[in-house]
């Protein structure tokens, strides 16, 4: 069962959709369940964790239990997939919502994009398609997807550049758009509005 | 590098898709649902369906479609026309759009457009303006509201910076003296909006080669540009014209 966890942030039904249309027939065996419950969490073999908004959001996750839910399935190898403000959770907080901790899977802050870079202004929120770089040959969550390949973003924070990165996008200096670590894994992008190369980002998340 | 957006519009009325010419001759163009995925297969960055009749006639945007057409659609999905209330925005989202355009309603009610991104987040939600230039050209240019039918008095760089303060995503602006025209777009206009507000600038109207696009991108300092009546009739492919973009020097999504 892949648990995707509903906590107001924004609107799952897009993640919801692509990770059935990839389930495709495999629907009636392999449900995707829309959930606030620790237990759900606990019960799934994978987790997936979506948000577009606001980091002052995930307090919710704490609020309701999920973050020690999420912990321990993390810590006995559920695989975990955290989408925009869901990879940003996985280190430990943002400048968006300094009294929000992430869960610290990842060490670093997010921080929000310069004002200006090279001496040029940079316009905020980085939105559209941008390209994935520096593609780590080992990401099993990267399988198949060639460096330069193109997915869409829409955010104004960002993670840092960290051992764990499996790919950068240069906006402004470069940035983690995705991460992985064994079960742990998180992408910046928005893989279920990336046309082709986002499906298979959740394909191979799917398939793991 | 972040890419120029090629942005397909669906202008739909009644459930079918038209183009106007200066939003008012219709012609017939076929099925929302079918139009979206064949845009989207052709390499369009995304889709904007406008339900252009929904304000004047009072309707509610079409859900059914919005619902047909986002099933199997994987690029950002926009609808607009019609969406009065935060209610109103949550049943479309509900329905499979990602990002919600209102028009109308963000002036009657500006505090509609943070209201709409407390929930859904302000990348959710872009403001569309309807301009037209006055006397003295991009200076004095007016917004219009109601699908072009009455101006507001408001001056069109002023109401980007406060639809921006009030947590607007994005900007669609219109040209309403170009729309239609495929005689290229007001790029002194979008430029002019462009470098008021921080968020990105989707231009729309007068759409009608390659080299427009080039200049709306240069010139125009567009993030985006969107148009209808170019595709629609085969005139030429999103993916064609991304190719020609690339060889004038414009970064875009390719391969596609």
């Amino acid at each position: 069962m892949i648990a995707v966890i509903d906590y107001k942030a924004g609107n799952l039904t897009s993640v919801v959709k692509a990770l059935r249309y990839i389930l495709g027939d495999e629907q009636t065996t392999r449900e995707v369940v829309v959930t606030q419950s620790p237990d759900v969490v606990r019960g799934a073999d994978k987790v997936v964790l979506p948000g577009v908004g606001h980091f002052q959001a995930t307090q919710l996750l704490e609020d309701l239990g999920l973050t020690e839910a999420m912990r321990e399935s993390i810590a006995k190898g559920a695989w975990f997939l955290g989408i925009c403000v869901g990879l940003q959770w996985l280190f430990e907080g943002s400048t968006e919502a300094e009294g929000t901790k992430g869960l610290g899977a990842f060490s670093g802050m997010c921080e929000h994009f310069p004002a200006t870079y090279e001496g040029a202004d940079l316009k905020s929120p980085h939105v559209g398609w941008n390209s994935l770089e520096q593609i780590r040959p080992d990401s099993r969550l990267l399988r198949g997807v060639a460096d330069g390949a193109f997915v869409y973003f829409t955010h104004s924070w960002r993670a840092p550049v960290v051992q764990e990165t499996a790919a950068v996008t240069n906006y402004g200096g470069a940035f983690t758009a995705a991460l992985e670590r064994e079960n742990v894994m998180g992408v910046q992008f928005h893989p279920e509005k990336s046309a082709n190369v986002g499906l298979r980002v959740l394909r191979n998340f799917v398939e793991l | 590098m972040l890419t120029k957006r090629i942005i397909a519009c669906l202008d739909v009325r009644g459930g079918r898709v038209v183009k106007g010419v200066q939003f008012v001759d219709i012609v017939d163009a076929g099925d929302p649902a079918e139009l979206a995925h064949r845009h989207a297969a052709a390499g369009a960055d995304e889709i904007v369906l406008l339900d252009i009749t929904a304000t004047h006639e009072g309707r509610g945007t079409l859900l059914d479609t919005v619902r047909r057409a986002a099933a199997k659609l994987f690029v950002p999905f926009t609808v607009g026309g019609g969406i009065r209330t935060a209610e109103d925005a949550a049943a479309v989202f509900n329905a499979g759009a990602d990002k919600v355009s209102i028009n109308s309603s963000a002036i009657a009610r500006p505090e509609l457009i943070g209201k709409i991104g407390a929930s859904f987040g302000a990348q959710a939600v872009i403001v569309a303006i309807d301009a037209r230039r006055g006397a003295k050209g991009v200076e004095d240019a007016e917004v219009y509201v109601s699908g072009g039918r009455k101006p507001t008095g408001l001056r069109v760089v002023e109401w980007a910076r406060e639809a921006e303060s009030r947590g607007a995503g994005e900007i669609l602006l219109t040209s309403m003296d170009t729309d239609g025209m495929r005689d290229g777009f007001d790029c002194e206009l979008t430029a002019a909006v462009s470098e008021a507000v921080q968020i990105p600038v989707i231009a729309s109207g007068g759409a009608g080669s390659a080299a427009h696009f080039v200049d709306v991108f240069g010139r125009g300092k567009a993030d985006a540009a969107l148009a209808a009546s170019i595709f629609h009739f085969g005139v030429t492919s999103s993916r064609d014209l991304k190719a020609q973009l690339a060889q004038a020097g414009v970064s875009v999504r390719l391969p596609c």
